[in-house]
């Protein structure tokens, strides 16, 4: 893997995120149960938590994939997804939501590569279509960005050509093409085989040294405590504890977080 | 593993029995002999052609008269109305089907509903009966408005000025094509992951561009086997739009059969070529449609005729080769 390590681009500002009490639930089955966090811009946040623990829901709330029954995100001071209206929230346009989601980057456990089009559109299509950039441009921007991730000579590829390693990065390159002030991981290497679970962190990791605040959600311990600034264990919608790895991961306070600890370590 | 074990322990044997030892044929594997499969081939070839020695001796076929018809001008000009109705029919028929799958899977339960009507309704009615009744409209409805619903009207039509045969062939048809377009339409849509979507949105790309450049493109891949099945089967269903007057490819043969009685089998033969050749060119534009869409779908395209040819000429030769090493 030979990720260059070049930093962001200037015009990347480094976001800040705010959970506000985020309260989901799907009929009476509640997923999310006052979830409050403050990511600082540049933060590198990881979230722990057993399967089903609304770790995932939390990720897509943030970027308002799915609309939060009570409480509020807030990116750089902007609601997201909602404005306020008197003493309430109402959901945005549509087209203002997609806006705002133009600007915060996802990354799928599952890829969601669009297998019709190259290596290279995958990239560039995003800043074209949303209107940030020029043909050009963007397509010289997608070069660049993918030889970030080591794809430099399978630009012309389409993403059932590549391995399963190598599509994620494609993915997060094409997160990248936005210039995101956040970007969101969804399990990023669980539906990869062991040997190419490397190439991906790699590149995650090239992008906490630059300043991105970046929200993972991930099964990889030993990673979590290699490059979370703080770790954040939720179990049953609610958030259970949180602090630097070396407390949450090493000498965690919670019965659940030992429980769920000693199960995946 | 994939050297059966037996190979290995005959070798050195062989060598030892035979002189001098030849690795190659020692070790050559004789297929399988399939006597079944040669006398089934020689069966069916004995049938085909029997059927083509039918086809080209027996007298009632006048295959003089096929070919004083065949390129007649007033086949050609039924050829030419058969096209027509076709491609308008094809084109309309599609947006329309587009429309109401849109319509079906929008968020509205009205606009799902009435898409639902639509379908249930025209694909409850046989064509013939759409395009006779369509036929007897400006019986119903003297004028066609465009204006305020339920208001006053900016514009009208004299309907008997504006439904002339073509229009009625041409609605008739479509209204009955977009309903079963949309059917293959909305299977097409829904068999696009959910995850592209999602992708699609995560990435702030416009509602339209969504529709445009993710999903149909991708939804295209089992819509186009469907709607050419679908376009086959009308370009035949044109052949009913002579019950509304209008002299199609089977109008026109019909209409000549009725003056020279004699010649109905050559024209019915005339036509049902030309059938076949229409048919023929859309399963050709199919297959490269096809292969067009499957780019990124399937890891390499399937090769064209012309590739499988070649390939399969190369291959015939390394074959030859091969024996005569041997």
């Amino acid at each position: 893997m030979t990720a260059t390590t070049h930093r962001a681009p200037a015009d990347t500002e480094a976001a800040t995120v705010e959970i506000h009490d985020v309260h989901k639930w799907y009929g009476t089955h509640r997923v999310l149960d006052g979830v409050d966090l403050t990511v600082r811009p540049g933060e590198v946040t990881v979230i722990l938590g057993p399967s089903g623990s609304g770790k995932s829901t939390l990720l897509r709330v943030v970027n308002h994939l799915e609309r939060p029954e009570i409480g509020h995100v807030s990116i750089n001071g902007e609601l997201i997804g909602v404005r306020r209206q008197g003493e309430r929230l109402k959901e945005l346009s549509e087209r203002a939501i997609l806006t705002q989601r133009s600007r915060i980057g996802f990354v799928f456990q599952n890829f969601n590569l669009f297998p019709h089009l190259t290596v290279l559109d995958n990239v560039a299509a995003a800043p074209v279509a949303t209107g940030k950039l020029g043909k050009p441009e963007a397509v010289e921007l997608a070069r660049e960005l993918l030889g970030r991730v080591g794809l430099a000579d399978r630009t012309g590829a389409y993403p059932r050509q590549l391995s399963g390693g190598q599509q994620q990065r494609v993915a997060i390159a094409r997160a990248l093409a936005l210039r995101p002030g956040v970007i969101l991981f969804d399990e990023p290497t669980s539906a990869l085989d062991p040997e190419l679970v490397g190439e991906v962190l790699a590149v995650i990791k090239d992008l906490a040294t630059s300043r991105t605040t970046l929200l993972i959600v991930t099964h990889e311990i030993g990673f979590a405590r290699e490059i979370a600034d703080r770790v954040v264990f939720i179990d049953g919608g609610r958030i259970i504890e949180q602090g630097p790895p070396s407390e949450v991961l090493d000498k965690p306070r919670h019965e659940r977080t030992r429980d769920f600890l000693s199960k995946v370590l | 593993m994939s050297e059966p074990p037996g190979a290995t322990v005959t070798l050195p044997e062989a060598r030892a029995a035979a002189e001098p030892p030849k690795a190659v044929t020692a070790q050559r594997v004789l297929p399988l002999r399939r006597p079944g499969r040669w006398i089934a081939t020689a069966v069916v070839l004995v049938l085909a052609a029997q059927f083509v020695h039918g086809l080209v001796s027996n007298p009632f076929y006048q295959w003089d008269r096929f070919g004083y018809w065949f390129l007649r001008p007033a086949i050609l000009d039924g050829l030419l109305i058969t096209l027509e109705v076709t491609v308008y029919s094809a084109v309309l028929g599609l947006a329309g089907g587009i429309l109401l799958a849109l319509a079906r899977l929008s968020g509205s339960p009205v606009l799902r509903a009435v898409s639902w009507l639509y379908v249930w309704a025209f694909r409850s009615v046989p064509l013939i009966v759409v395009l006779i009744f369509l036929y007897n409209f400006s019986a119903l409805y003297k004028t066609l408005s465009v204006g305020v619903p339920f208001g006053p009207a900016f514009f009208s039509f004299d309907e008997s000025k504006l439904a002339t045969d073509m229009v009625i062939a041409v609605v008739g048809l479509s209204l009955h094509e977009a309903a079963y377009a949309a059917e293959v339409v909305r299977g097409g849509i829904l068999s696009v992951d959910q995850g592209q979507h999602e992708a699609a949105s995560a990435l702030g790309l416009p509602k339209g561009y969504q529709f445009r450049k993710v999903v149909f493109p991708q939804a295209l891949r089992s819509i186009v086997p469907n709607y050419v099945n679908q376009l086959i089967g009308l370009i035949k269903g044109t052949s009913l739009v002579f019950y509304v007057s209008l002299l199609d490819l089977f109008g026109a043969a019909q209409t000549m059969g009725s003056t020279y009685p004699g010649d109905i089998v050559p024209l019915l033969l005339v036509v049902t070529v030309w059938y076949l050749v229409l048919t023929s060119v859309v399963s050709v534009v199919q297959f490269y449609v096809e292969r067009h869409y499957a780019r990124g779908a399937t890891r390499s395209l399937p090769p064209t005729p012309l590739q499988k040819l070649r390939a399969g000429l190369a291959g015939l030769r390394v074959r030859i080769r091969q024996e005569a090493a041997v």
